[in-house]
């Protein structure tokens, strides 16, 4: 893969245009966080390595440089995760304010371990740091959505309603 | 220009000096792990921190600017503090397996920690464990010893060019890794060993062979290309154990190339170490007695004009002389230095030396690259190229086939035809080198051993004229020299006198069994076939391919083991200094010849190494001048611009940058490489 027509088909073509607009053309290279978020959400969440190289080429840098942010930013995946990801902060506001419940209750009911995928590849639940929502603790990030003063009955119950929904 | 007080020693310093700079200029040093001189500017191990007064946090002293009055403290209690803190941070991760090191006496890491090391750890918790990567044959890696400083990933990137090394995941979590196992893509990857300031990466052939007390240390210069690089060679018992690159910031800054540096496993293999006689198809060995006598008996024997000399890629300026001296005074008209064929203006050192000096590729902007992949030729003349396009935009053109040489080329195809588009004025690029202050033509020797080499050679120097190549402070007209010892032997004037055959004809003539006695001092990139039925004297430290025929094998010593002088492609006389001596009964090249003149009752005129310098210097005084670059040479005509070219295209001359030469072909090391970068 390489060159932005198949990295960003159709529409994404304008969305990657536009960012690189945003960037003076001698610095191409400031784009690649955005750009890799792009291609992250257009690959099913996570980002293959073709991907990766592809996103290199598009942007003149080297693969290797690229690769190295992707596995900086824990908001990038290099791995395949589920429809839906579910971050479960566990840093010190949030464990005092009863983040081992939510990841209990998550746990149960998706009936994984942290850093691992539903077998019907809807859910991926790992373990993140402050998410900066401290105030509003135990906070959970499931996909773009902060879901804020959750206890493990609530976390089991949203879990259980987009099953639901998903099965439907 | 700002000052500053260093520990209360007041000092100016240029403007944007760091205090890191700063301090060393003050001659405070200031302990590093990832700040290197060649490098970009990290900032990440923090090994380097001072005090600034009035400044509550310690300041990394590498990345931070000296701005004026700042007064920088190196030595209080405070820096003492953080120092022992860096320090034993980086030794919670670090293991303590110093005894089965290699990096062990030598280590940044084990140094600094006997100034700013606790004596116990108070660390209780688990250390992490990485796992080690293949580098390939040459870099071996214990990852866990990693201190993330990233010097060998800003190596490959902006030295190398070949941005293969990268870091993955974060803190913790952090490695070093490779695009690709088993194999750097760099001619210059060994030097990410001398760069690591751990021990996590090390030379792999070097692998537990000695530890570096031990070693006796032999400054010299590398032969294994063209540039000169300065080498120390580290040995123990008559064997080199490693090579490693010395400062010579005109030449090869601190890189070597690999060749340079690896090859040496081969000074142990395929060696003659006895003097060798072809009897009934074998070989039988014999005394220097036996052996002297023979080629004595064979060269009286031999009509001068049907006798023959060819020297070959590694003998130094003493050896070249002796058999120079030595045949002349027979009469023997036949004799050349330029085994490939190369075509030079005889007698005009401008058509064979890179005139602009390796120092010059600083200055230059814009070149040509004519028949040459610097890449594999030299790879440390490479590097400059591509810091000269990093750091100015130094744009490169290039007549030969296309190569990643690591910057960006403008291609005008193989076809030589292009030259002459060039030379005209009727090509673009041709305005671009107009337009430049140090226009930089380099033409490859590989382009000069072309049948059409004397035209290619006219063409350039009439391209040279038309753009304005050399003006006052500036010659940039340039050959790039793969071989150690050809400058030296133009130099010298070795070259067939009237009426004698050049290296072809010398081939061409034992074909047809016109020869009837042939000298090779160490020639073997010939096809030694063509002496089948000319009695052949080999003389060289390797029974490689010149051996192969030969009727008479004389064991010379390796670079390493005689004192010689060497011209790199400048034209700068250096001298290869021995580690240890030759191995069994090879002697020095200038004494087996010294031997063979008495032997033929027509001693030369010297009997010592002084006696044969001073007979270098009277003919070539400049030759004498070791270190120096020559003065510089005119652009005098030469070559034939109004020959006919080839219609075949410039080729790679150099197909397998590992295997160039009887010592690189014998070295186990360098086989590996090729077959690693074959493989990937
Ligand atoms: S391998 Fe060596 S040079 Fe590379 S980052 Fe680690 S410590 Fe630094
Ligand atoms: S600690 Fe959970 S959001 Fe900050
Ligand atoms: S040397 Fe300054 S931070 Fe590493």
């Amino acid at each position: 893969m390489s060159g932005g027509t198949e990295l960003f088909p159709g529409p994404d073509r304008d969305a990657a245009e536009a960012i690189l607009g945003r960037y003076p053309p001698a610095h191409r290279q400031s784009a690649v966080l955005p750009l890799l978020d792009l291609a992250q959400r257009r690959h099913g969440g996570w980002l293959p390595p073709a991907v990766v190289d592809a996103v290199g080429d598009y942007l003149g840098m080297p693969s290797m440089r690229v690769r190295e942010l992707v596995t900086f930013y824990s908001m990038f995946h290099d791995r395949p995760v589920g429809r839906y990801l579910v971050q479960v902060c566990r840093t010190t506001p949030c464990w005092l304010r009863g983040s081992d419940e939510v990841l209990a209750g998550a746990r149960e009911e998706l009936g994984i371990a942290p850093g691992e995928t539903t077998p019907d590849g809807l859910f991926t639940l790992i373990e993140v740091e402050c998410l900066g929502a401290c105030a509003d603790a135990p906070v959970v990030q499931i996909n773009d959505d902060y879901h804020e003063r959750l206890d493990g009955e609530r976390m089991r119950a949203w879990l259980r309603d987009r099953r639901g929904a998903e099965d439907d | 220009m700002p000052t500053l007080s260093i520990d209360g020693t007041e000092i100016e310093v240029a403007e944007g000096t760091t205090v890191l700079r700063a301090c060393e200029q003050a001659g405070v040093e200031i302990p590093r792990f990832c700040f290197h001189e060649r490098l970009s500017i990290a900032g990440n191990c923090r090994m380097c921190l001072v005090e600034q007064v009035g400044v509550p946090k310690p300041l990394a002293s590498c990345a931070m600017p000296v701005t004026d009055g700042m007064q920088i403290l190196t030595r209080s209690e405070r820096v003492q503090a953080a120092r022992e803190g860096v320090m034993e941070f980086l030794l919670v991760n670090h293991p303590l397996d110093c005894p089965i090191c290699d990096q062990g006496g030598e280590c940044d890491l084990q140094d600094q920690a006997l100034y700013y090391g606790r004596v116990r750890s108070r660390y209780r918790e688990a250390k992490r464990a990485v796992t080690d990567k293949d580098f390939g044959p040459l870099v071996k890696t214990v990852m866990t010893r990693c201190i993330h400083c990233t010097r060998c990933v800003r190596f490959m990137d902006e030295v190398a060019g070949v941005p293969e090394l990268g870091t993955m995941g974060r803190g913790e979590d952090m490695e070093i890794v490779a695009a690709l196992d088993g194999c750097l893509h760099s001619e210059l990857s060994g030097n990410v060993v001398d760069l690591c300031p751990v021990g996590a990466l090390t030379s792999k052939p070097y692998a537990f062979a000695a530890r570096p007390w031990e070693l006796s240390h032999t400054e010299s210069v590398d032969v294994l290309d063209a540039a000169g690089s300065a080498i120390r060679i580290d040995s123990r018992d008559g064997r080199v154990l490693r090579v490693l690159p010395r400062v010579n910031e005109e030449i090869n800054e601190e890189w070597i190339g690999d060749r340079s540096r690896y090859a040496v496993d081969g000074l142990v293999v395929r060696r003659l170490d006895r003097p060798w006689l072809r009897e009934d198809g074998g070989f039988r060995p014999v005394t220097w007695e036996a052996a002297l006598a023979a080629v004595a008996t064979a060269l009286q024997a031999a009509a001068p004009e049907r006798t023959a000399a060819l020297m070959g890629d590694l003998p130094g300026l003493e050896g070249m002389t002796a058999l120079a001296d030595l045949m002349r005074a027979r009469g023997v008209a036949s004799v050349d230095c330029r085994q490939d064929g190369g075509a030079y203006g005889p007698g005009v050192p401008a058509s064979w030396r890179f005139n602009a000096g390796i120092a010059g590729i600083d200055r230059a902007d814009a070149v040509l690259l004519i028949g040459t992949n610097p890449r594999r030729e030299a790879p440390v003349i490479n590097a400059r190229f591509r810091r000269r396009w990093r750091t100015a935009g130094l744009p490169v053109a290039r007549v030969g086939p296309v190569t990643d040489l690591t910057y960006p080329v403008t291609e005008l195809g193989a076809a030589a035809q292009v030259l002459v588009e060039l030379a005209e004025g009727s090509h673009p690029f041709a305005d671009v080198l107009e337009r430049a202050r140090h226009p930089l033509i380099v033409v490859g020797s590989g382009a000069l051993a072309r049948p059409d080499g004397g035209v290619v050679l006219g063409l350039a120097r009439r391209l040279a004229d038309a753009v304005g190549v050399a003006g006052a402070d500036w010659n940039g007209f340039s050959v790039l020299q793969r071989s150690a010892a050809r400058a030296g032997g133009l130099e010298l004037g070795i070259v067939p006198a009237d009426g004698g055959l050049d290296a072809g004809g010398m081939l061409a003539a034992a074909r047809a069994g016109g020869l009837d006695f042939a000298y090779l001092l160490g020639a073997d990139e010939i096809d030694p076939d063509a002496f089948r039925d000319t009695f052949t004297v080999y003389q060289g430290h390797h029974a490689d391919r010149g051996a192969r025929y030969a009727d008479v094998l004389l064991p010379g010593a390796a670079y390493t083991e005689q004192a010689a002088t060497y011209v790199n492609t400048e034209g700068r006389p250096q001298q290869a200094r021995p580690a240890h001596p030759p191995p069994g009964d090879a002697r020095p090249d200038w004494k087996i010849l010294v031997a063979l003149a008495r032997e033929l009752g027509s001693p030369l005129p010297y009997e010592s190494l002084d006696g044969l310098r001073s007979r270098i210097e009277a003919a070539v005084p400049h030759l004498a001048h070791i270190d120096q670059l020559p003065p510089v040479a005119p652009l005098a005509p030469f070559g034939d611009p109004d020959g006919v070219l080839d219609a075949a295209p410039f080729e790679e001359m150099v197909p397998d940058y590992y295997r160039t030469c009887p010592i690189s072909r014998a070295s186990a090391t360098m086989a590996a490489c090729a077959r690693a970068v074959a493989d990937a």
